[in-house]
């Protein structure tokens, strides 16, 4: 492997070089090492495409993938790329295609394993023209994703080197994604698109980021919901690559979690606290859990909100945060309503996670020029392992001994 | 459908001050031309049509909406901007007694402080329009974005 265009400073993983998040030949590396190399993407939820013939569009990094239900009951990822000149195949984010899939620039069809069924005047017309006979249709499929699935959620990867997803993930967080997900089954209840003017990665690090999020995300103190005697943790996986990290405010000693709300003293109180009216769904007490597979998948429970999140790179400066916000087809009423509410919590407009759109871009803007200079990830040590104290950036330092490994940097 | 002139001019009337109301800053005042049961909603187009419920804002009471405010100027932290409204093509679908339901587009600008100008959002308002004896106010709101990506955040009301 070839080493990349620069080389990591001194200090391991605790320290970043700021070209990392601006180095378009660094990000078409990624496109190899990372994206099309030995990990897994997420692709859809398995309940979005329940019919044989139902397809999604999506990505695996920049690459645009079709995820297809077979007729036999099984799901298919292709490249949503013609082999013929390369246009996109299907065409919407979502619809049903019957049998085949086909071209609409040259009508090139193709059936639901990829396979090319026909070429328009393959033969040519009364006998001038067409193809010749050394073309064979079976060299020009769409290229094929391996697919496997996990509670509910689909996974592709395009390396023949990847581990299996369940070894990608590993025990520990798949254990956490198991937690709560379980095998109950999946219903969308709905999806938002957000686009954030930075780097991927920059994103991915917000969301393994532990200290960050009650300094930044000021609505659980300035409401006074987030306790000091909140307790909690982090998993990280044992390449460093995939995280869990959750927090559980303890009960107080007047009972309610809660209780206090409207009455705080020395601040603002919500004039509204049916937003936390949560159950303790997975009966653990554990009331926000955000978990990441490397490298740009997020799963989240916040209270009773659950959410998936995808990190689409969209050039070396831009991101799309695809938001796919889950219910259970048993949720009953009280439960659906619940979800409804406290998704105001999360998303683009979210009252804990707006920031998270913005201090990505703001730290893109600020790095410009600065490429010889890192950033410090030393919060908690220089070690990825996991720990009890969330005031750490022990899930970023695995994040990037993960990538870097992938990525041919030096240790 | 057709309702009396002054009927029309109060509807017109509350949607401009609700755009003024958000484009000048004066977010306190929001909450108030809405009805205390009321539904506020913001949700893309594209969830809407799929009868998908979760959107951006799901407020169902007006102390939800008091709330937003209070978190906007307290607890949340986002750049400096502002929108510009503009409202177009009111259509009173259903009027009954002491409500109506209108459907009117709008557009709304984006401008940051270093004078950045994006067309944030379009799409249609659905409303349904109580008329008190305090006059007309919003029982609800709800946003119908089109442009399904959301550029950075979604902080101050569409």
């Amino acid at each position: 492997m070839d080493a990349p265009g620069f080389a990591w400073p001194a200090g391991g993983n605790t320290r970043v070089p700021y070209r990392v998040y601006t180095d378009a030949e660094n990000h078409e590396l990624e496109k190899a090492r990372i994206f099309a190399g030995p990990s897994w993407g997420f692709l859809c939820a398995a309940t979005e495409i329940p019919e044989a013939g139902d397809y999604k569009t999506t990505f695996l990094g920049e690459v645009p993938v079709v995820v297809v239900r077979r007729r036999d009951g099984g799901i298919n990822a292709l490249v949503n790329r013609c082999s013929h000149r390369g246009s996109l195949v299907a065409l919407k984010n979502q619809g049903n295609t019957g049998s085949s899939l086909t071209c609409v620039y040259h009508s090139w069809a193709f059936d639901l394993d990829g396979n090319l069924q026909g070429v328009p005047f393959r033969r040519g017309i009364e006998g001038k023209g067409g193809m010749p006979e050394s073309f064979d249709l079976k060299q020009h499929g769409l290229k094929r994703l391996r697919v496997a699935e996990t509670c509910g959620l689909v996974f592709g990867t395009l390396s023949a080197e990847a581990p299996s997803l369940e070894e990608h993930i590993g025990e520990l967080i798949g254990g956490r994604m198991q937690r709560v997900l379980g095998n109950r089954k999946l219903k969308v209840l709905g999806t938002t698109s957000q686009v954030l003017h930075n780097n991927w990665k920059l994103y991915v690090e917000n969301t393994k980021d532990t200290y960050h999020a009650s300094l930044l995300h000021s609505f659980f103190s300035t409401f006074k919901i987030l306790r000091l005697t909140a307790t909690g943790g982090i998993h990280v996986s044992e390449g460093g690559g995939n995280h869990a990290s959750h927090s559980r405010n303890k009960q107080d000693t007047d009972g309610g979690e809660y209780v206090g709300l409207r009455s705080a003293i020395d601040g603002f109180g919500l004039q509204d606290a049916s937003i936390f009216g949560a159950r303790d769904e997975f009966g653990d007490g554990i009331t926000v859990q955000i978990l990441s597979v490397f490298p740009n998948f997020i799963l989240q429970q916040v209270h009773n909100s659950i959410a998936l999140r995808q990190v689409l790179p969209k050039g070396v400066d831009e991101t799309e945060l695809l938001w796919t916000f889950l219910g259970f087809e048993d949720d009953d009423e009280e439960m659906q309503r619940m979800r409804l509410k406290q998704a105001n919590l999360v998303g683009p407009a979210g009252y804990i996670s707006m920031e998270d759109g913005c201090v990505g871009g703001w730290v893109q803007r600020a790095i410009q020029g600065s490429e010889a200079d890192d950033s410090v990830v030393e919060m908690g040590g220089a070690g990825h392992a996991s720990s009890d104290s969330r005031v750490s950036e022990a899930s970023v330092r695995g994040f990037w001994n993960q990538y870097r490994g992938l990525m041919g940097f030096a240790p | 459908m057709i309702v009396d002139v002054g009927t029309r001019l109060a509807i017109e009337d509350l949607f401009a001050r609700y755009a003024h109301t958000i484009d000048d800053d004066r977010l306190e005042e929001w909450p108030a031309l809405f009805t205390e049961d009321c539904l506020y909603q913001v949700i893309s187009a594209e969830n809407w049509a799929l009868k998908r419920p979760i959107g951006l804002i799901h407020c169902d009471n007006r102390a939800m909406l008091q709330d937003r405010v209070t978190s906007l100027r307290e607890a949340n932290i986002y750049e400096a901007q502002s929108y510009r409204h503009m409202l177009s093509a009111t259509l009173v679908t259903h009027f009954h007694r002491e409500e109506a339901r209108v459907v009117s587009n709008y557009q709304v600008t984006r401008i940051m402080q270093d004078g950045s100008t994006l067309l944030f959002s379009c799409g249609r308002y659905l409303d349904r329009i109580r008329f008190t004896k305090a006059g007309p106010l919003f029982a609800e709101r709800v946003v119908v974005y089109d442009n399904r990506r959301v550029d950075t955040l979604l902080a101050i009301p569409l």
